[in-house]
């Protein structure tokens, strides 16, 4: 264990004898561990499954739109494909995606601990998230549900007969498993950091997770009382939601909101927290403005809490609080273009390389500019009573969410994948299928955005002929961009025995977790770490790398 | 094009003809959301250029191969200052724009004639003043401003048509309004765009406008005999509103003609306006709408009028002007039915709405 | 490994290492591990807020709106109950801040029995609740399953002040009562989980679990019970005493 290991050279790095892999091995070892490492490695396999379940009814739905009239399946069936896709991506794909695998893995070593601060309920935030999926998958076989993601009462309460209980009752139970992931990452980030780790020698991915934390522990509990209101509706109709009965539907267009607004910050945070790593990294310099992107993530989840409303500017609320949400959404524009600026100028003056996990971050950028722009469109009031509720909106969630986040997501398993298993994925392969991403991506959701100015609705299983052309290319995009997401999983399965060996920091990272041994210990640290230095100071780097190789020498 | 086989051929023929990147700016709003469009495109597109070239400047100049070891910078307020305040001054633009949109789309003028639409699952049903009933259509004259009332009869919808720029979604348990005034013969889409249900994607019609010639001829050719008003008055007698609302001195309930677009006095000393909305929930639940100086009596009617009927009774309400007719009908009626007046026990008897109401639910809608 | 890079104190390390079997291996010592696990606590409240929140919302809302409904559907709930249950309450607060004095003075027979004290209190609470239930029950006051709005139409003898309510404000009771049980009904969820946390506490404390040094368990518990305490602090003045202020 006193072998120098940061060499750059990978040809001489070999594979630790002890890690945090080969300590135990049965079933048991994996299904009761406390290890963070070995939970996030659960997390991303049960993710994986569902991600690709979630394609799948992307597909379905791609391939109904293909022509003109619903011939290829019943319009209930669509309607339960599009809602399943829904549930499944949200709720059990993007909300848990980087804070629970990546930042499960990566978060406690940044700050220079040995586990999350409560081991047993990270491992239970898991089993919820199973028990969770596995509920969803019940409603699936069941016979599905088909209230769309949003459960819009009365609609899901008094007027489908499918699973709305059991899906319900699964995004709760889920909901669940995302606060505790949360509550365990904002004690970790305040009582675990190693001595001399301040909170301005904090990466920003963890910074990034903070704020993301926050709104998971303060918005999910709302969705799960509205959730709740909703299985005691249907149950019993207790007429809290219901007009015949006094009740307010828009009240649960309100508390709905009130989470899934913070939501979709809760989903984007963590992977820009990815971003500002990957680019750091690979233009070997510190985050252009380190404390500006900081706060602004911070200052997202701030505002993140005070624009729902402007999911309802077309459903009678009062024109002066569209008023103030329209402006409150423009305020929390600003942070976001603040960050893509820095990460910009970050590159200034760089010395940058091309590795895979850049060439997503560049697709990111890219993409999550575009779909920040767009959420402009619809933040303006005028501009949104026209783009609302068409596919204007789920071309722009798509591409924050799956141009940025699942961009995001793909750079961070790249990036720490050398990390989590020890083994390097293969470039040249992983570089197209970064690029084949990218071309099906835009090619796939760019054209939904002309569909929804000429007024398309979005959850038709059915639409006018003169769609067909952009519906046509959108689902040849999906085709292609399916392919991207296939490959990785493929070949990212293929390293795990035969890729090279990375060593512990093939990167040249600065970050703590690079400069322990890969894959880590159990333990994460040989001993305590002791923090002198400043987030991405590449000049202490490599000094030490300096120091390392006389040693050796 | 002789490789190309016919049959594609004809297909990418279709498909051309009928591809299109905006769609058609057919009524007076159109324009003005088209151009907030252009600029947010606008800025976009500034911003998207921006960022790729500074991207792609960066990883050109600053490569490994051409700058092999990089300069710390640790950042620069004035650059953070402006890349804040540029994007944040842009965004008060489209802000100040959009809502300034949003005010003339959803403050109709005072002349606009007003049709009322109920939606239900999967159907819009339109009804105009005269009492022409339309399904899944609707049909209005060219430049003239058309207000639609909406409401659903039981999820939401929402009301859309892409070539006016217009959308408002409709809601169950009460009014919402937009308003359009079409600039360009020809028929439109009208799409349902709020999730409503199995056959969500078949709640779609179509929008006709007309030159107010033919209009005015469709308007005659497709009456009902009655209109909205007149199937109101007949209602308002059959529901025994004349009873309490006969505008006598004596009469329990307050006058009700040219009540409408005044403001009244609540019994908790607040004043309303009397618009649609006021007179929709006054009928349902009246006790939430006591005017000042009148007993909380009047039964709800809550489940016992169909929200056409409920249209009926607004529309023939806002139009009522005297109270002649009513105290006409009132006093046939009472020679009808003797002395033996159903309302004037309801408070001794509990107040069961079934007894105060004279009409079954079945029968209020001719 | 990793020696050179990251300086550290071996020295100091080994100290900490020597002591309590309570300590978990990824804290440094006891100290951080005890204010690690108050501070989650801290936080899992603040999540608990979040959750009663949404129906503290709907309520405001509604009272808002159907003002007399509540009136006369808070009529319909026993005052007298309510205090008794509130004192309970408020008595096991007590009886559960000295257990867990008694947990920090290492007495274990004290703290056994203040834990059973809020056990007793706790099940008392619950017991009168389930009489509310049962007397709503039989009043057709619960909603959806067997409500009927008739009793509202007509004068209340108890209440001879209050005029009966106009059909259709009498239906919106209906909307009270449904607070009314999402509200009580998630504070006695609360109240059931925390009786059977307690039950393992007071086994655990009788072997002597908590008296020895450790006892974060029992004082992140107490958090939890206070916290049960303050929702039921709130509930009471707005569904059984909010018309009473005149």
């Amino acid at each position: 264990m006193s072998t120098i290991v940061s060499l750059p050279d990978q040809t001489t790095a070999t594979l630790p004898k002890r890690s945090y892999l080969n300590d135990g091995y049965g079933l048991k070892s994996w299904l009761l561990t406390g290890d963070h490492k070995r939970i996030a490695i659960l997390y991303l396999i049960s993710i994986t499954f569902f991600f690709f379940i979630g394609a799948f009814f992307a597909g379905m739905v791609r391939l109904e739109l293909l022509t003109p009239p619903n011939d290829l399946m019943a319009a209930d069936t669509y309607n339960k494909m599009f809602t399943m896709h829904g549930i499944v991506m949200v709720f059990l794909f993007l909300v848990p995606s980087v804070p629970a695998t990546i930042g499960n893995f990566v978060l406690p070593i940044m700050v220079g601990a040995k586990d999350l601060a409560f081991p047993k309920i990270n491992l239970l935030s898991w089993y919820l998230y199973v028990a969770g999926g596995v509920m969803t998958l019940a409603a699936l076989i069941l016979g599905g549900v088909d209230t769309g993601w949003t459960f819009t009462t009365p609609l899901s309460t008094h007027y489908l007969n499918t699973h709305v209980i059991t899906a319900g009752l699964a995004v709760f139970v889920a909901g669940f498993s995302s606060i505790f992931t949360g509550l365990n990452f904002i004690v970790t980030v305040h009582r675990m950091r190693a001595p001399g780790m301040t909170w301005f020698r904090l990466p920003l991915f963890v910074w990034s997770h903070y704020a993301a934390s926050v709104l998971m522990v303060l918005g999910t509990p709302v969705l799960a009382i509205t959730l709740v209101l909703v299985v005691l509706e249907r149950l019993i109709g207790i007429g809290v939601f219901d007009p015949a009965k006094g009740g307010d539907p828009l009240l649960f267009q309100h508390l709905f909101w009130f989470y899934s607004h913070p939501a979709v910050y809760i989903m984007i945070l963590p992977g820009m927290g990815v971003i500002s790593e990957v680019i750091s990294t690979f233009s070997r310099k510190r985050v252009f403005g380190y404390t500006a992107v900081a706060f602004s993530s911070v200052a997202i989840a701030v505002f993140a809490f005070f624009v729902w409303a402007h999911h309802m500017f077309i459903m009678g609320i009062s024109n002066y609080s569209a008023l103030v949400f329209s402006l409150l959404t423009m305020l929390v524009a600003v942070p976001s273009a603040i960050k893509i600026f820095n990460w910009a100028f970050t590159l200034y003056k760089g010395s940058i390389t091309f590795e895979t996990p850049m060439l997503y971050a560049f697709g990111f950028m890219g993409l999550f500019t575009i779909g920040g722009l767009t959420g402009v469109f619809l933040g303006s009031m005028g501009m949104d009573i026209h783009l609302t509720e068409t596919y204007f909106i789920v071309a722009h969630f798509h591409f924050v969410m799956v141009g940025g986040m699942l961009m995001a997501f793909l750079s961070g398993i790249h990036f720490w994948w050398p990390k989590m298993t020890g083994r390097m994925y293969p470039e040249g392969l992983s570089k197209l299928a970064a690029l084949v991403t990218f071309i099906g991506f835009n090619l796939t959701f760019f054209p939904q955005f002309i569909l929804g100015y000429l007024g398309m609705p979005r959850r038709y299983a059915a639409y006018p002929p003169e769609f067909q052309v952009l519906n046509v290319l959108s689902t040849a995009g999906a085709t292609v961009l399916g392919v991207g997401y296939l490959l990785p999983m493929l070949y990212l399965t293929w390293s795990l025995k035969y890729g090279k060996i990375a060593g512990p920091n093939p990167w040249q990272a600065t970050g703590l977790e690079w400069q322990i041994q890969s894959p880590p210990l159990t333990t994460n640290f040989e001993e305590t770490p002791l923090v002198d230095y400043e987030a991405y100071d590449y000049e202490w780097l490599a000094n030490k790398t300096k120091h390392e190789v006389q040693t050796v020498g | 094009m002789h490789f190309i086989s016919p049959v594609l051929w004809q297909f990418l023929v279709n498909w051309l003809t009928h591809f299109a990147l905006f769609p058609p700016e057919a009524s007076s709003i159109a324009p003005h959301a088209d151009a907030l469009y252009f600029f947010l495109i606008a800025i976009s597109l500034v911003g998207l250029v921006l960022v790729v070239a500074l991207v792609a400047g960066f990883s050109f100049l600053y490569r490994k191969e051409r700058n092999p070891e990089a300069t710390q910078i640790e950042g620069s307020t004035l650059l953070e200052a402006t890349w804040t305040i540029i994007p944040l001054a842009l965004f008060m633009v489209a802000f100040v724009w959009g809502a300034l949109l949003y005010f003339r789309i959803y403050n109709p003028p005072t002349n606009a004639m007003n049709i009322y639409v109920v939606g239900k699952q999967w159907m819009w049903k339109a009804e105009h003043p005269g009492g022409q009933h339309e399904i899944d259509s609707l049909h209005v004259p060219l430049g003239r401003p058309v207000q639609l009332t909406l409401i659903s009869q039981d999820v939401f919808h929402s009301f859309s048509i892409p070539a006016f720029r217009v959308k408002r979604e409709v809601i169950p348990g009460r009014y919402t309004t937009v308003w359009f005034e079409a600039t360009q013969e020809g028929t439109y889409h009208l799409f349902c765009t709020q999730y409503c249900g199995t056959l969500h994607s078949q709640m779609i019609g179509t929008i006709t406008v007309m030159k107010p010639a033919d209009y005015e001829a469709w308007t005659e050719g497709s009456t009902s005999g009655m209109s909205l008003a007149q199937n109101g008055e007949r209602l308002f007698a059959s529901m025994g509103c004349n009873a309490c609302h006969g505008g006598n001195a004596t009469s329990r309930g307050p006058n009700l003609a040219e009540v409408y677009m005044t403001k009244v006095q609540m019994t908790n000393g607040s004043y309303a306006m009397v618009d649609d909305a006021f007179l929709r929930d006054s009928i349902l639940n009246p006790t939430m709408h006591t005017m000042a100086g009148f007993a909380p009596i009047m039964p709800t009617y809550q489940g016992q009028i169909s929200e056409e009927g409920l249209i009926d009774l607004v529309e023939y309400i806002k139009k009522l002007n005297s109270n002649y007719r009513i105290q006409q009908t009132l006093n046939t009626s009472q020679v009808q039915s003797s002395a033996q007046s159903p309302a004037s026990n309801q408070l001794s008897n509990g107040g069961r709405a079934q007894q105060a109401a004279p009409a079954a639910p079945g029968m209020v809608k001719p | 490994m990793d020696s050179q890079a990251i300086a550290t104190h071996p020295e100091q390390e080994q100290a900490e290492h020597e002591h309590s079997p309570y300590l978990r291996h990824h804290f440094a010592n006891l100290e951080q591990q005890k204010e690690t696990s108050t501070f989650g606590m801290w936080l899992f409240l603040l999540t608990e807020i979040m959750f009663f929140g949404g129906l503290f919302t709907a309520y405001l809302i509604y009272r808002n709106w159907y003002y007399p409904a509540f009136v006369a559907g808070s009529h319909q709930l026993s005052i007298g109950l309510g205090a008794f249950n509130t004192a309970v309450l408020i008595c096991s607060s007590f009886t559960m801040a000295m257990g867990v004095h008694a947990a920090e003075m290492r007495w274990r027979k004290p703290l056994v029995g203040w834990l059973l004290a809020t056990l007793f209190l706790g099940c008392v609470f619950l017991g009168v609740k389930a009489i509310e239930y049962h007397e709503k029950w039989e009043k057709h006051h619960v909603p959806g399953l067997n409500f009927s709005a008739e009793g509202f139409t007509k004068l209340d003898p108890h209440y001879p002040e209050d005029k009966p309510l106009p059909l259709d404000m009498a239906e919106k009771t209906q909307v009270y009562f449904s607070l009314y049980f999402a509200m009580t009904g998630m504070h006695a969820l609360h109240m059931v989980i925390g009786v059977s946390l307690l039950i393992i506490l007071v086994v655990r404390a009788w072997g002597g679990a908590y008296t020895q040094g450790h006892m974060t368990t029992v004082e992140n518990f107490g958090l939890y019970w206070h916290f049960v305490d303050i929702v039921w602090i709130f509930l009471f003045p707005l569904l059984y005493l909010i018309s009473r202020h005149q």
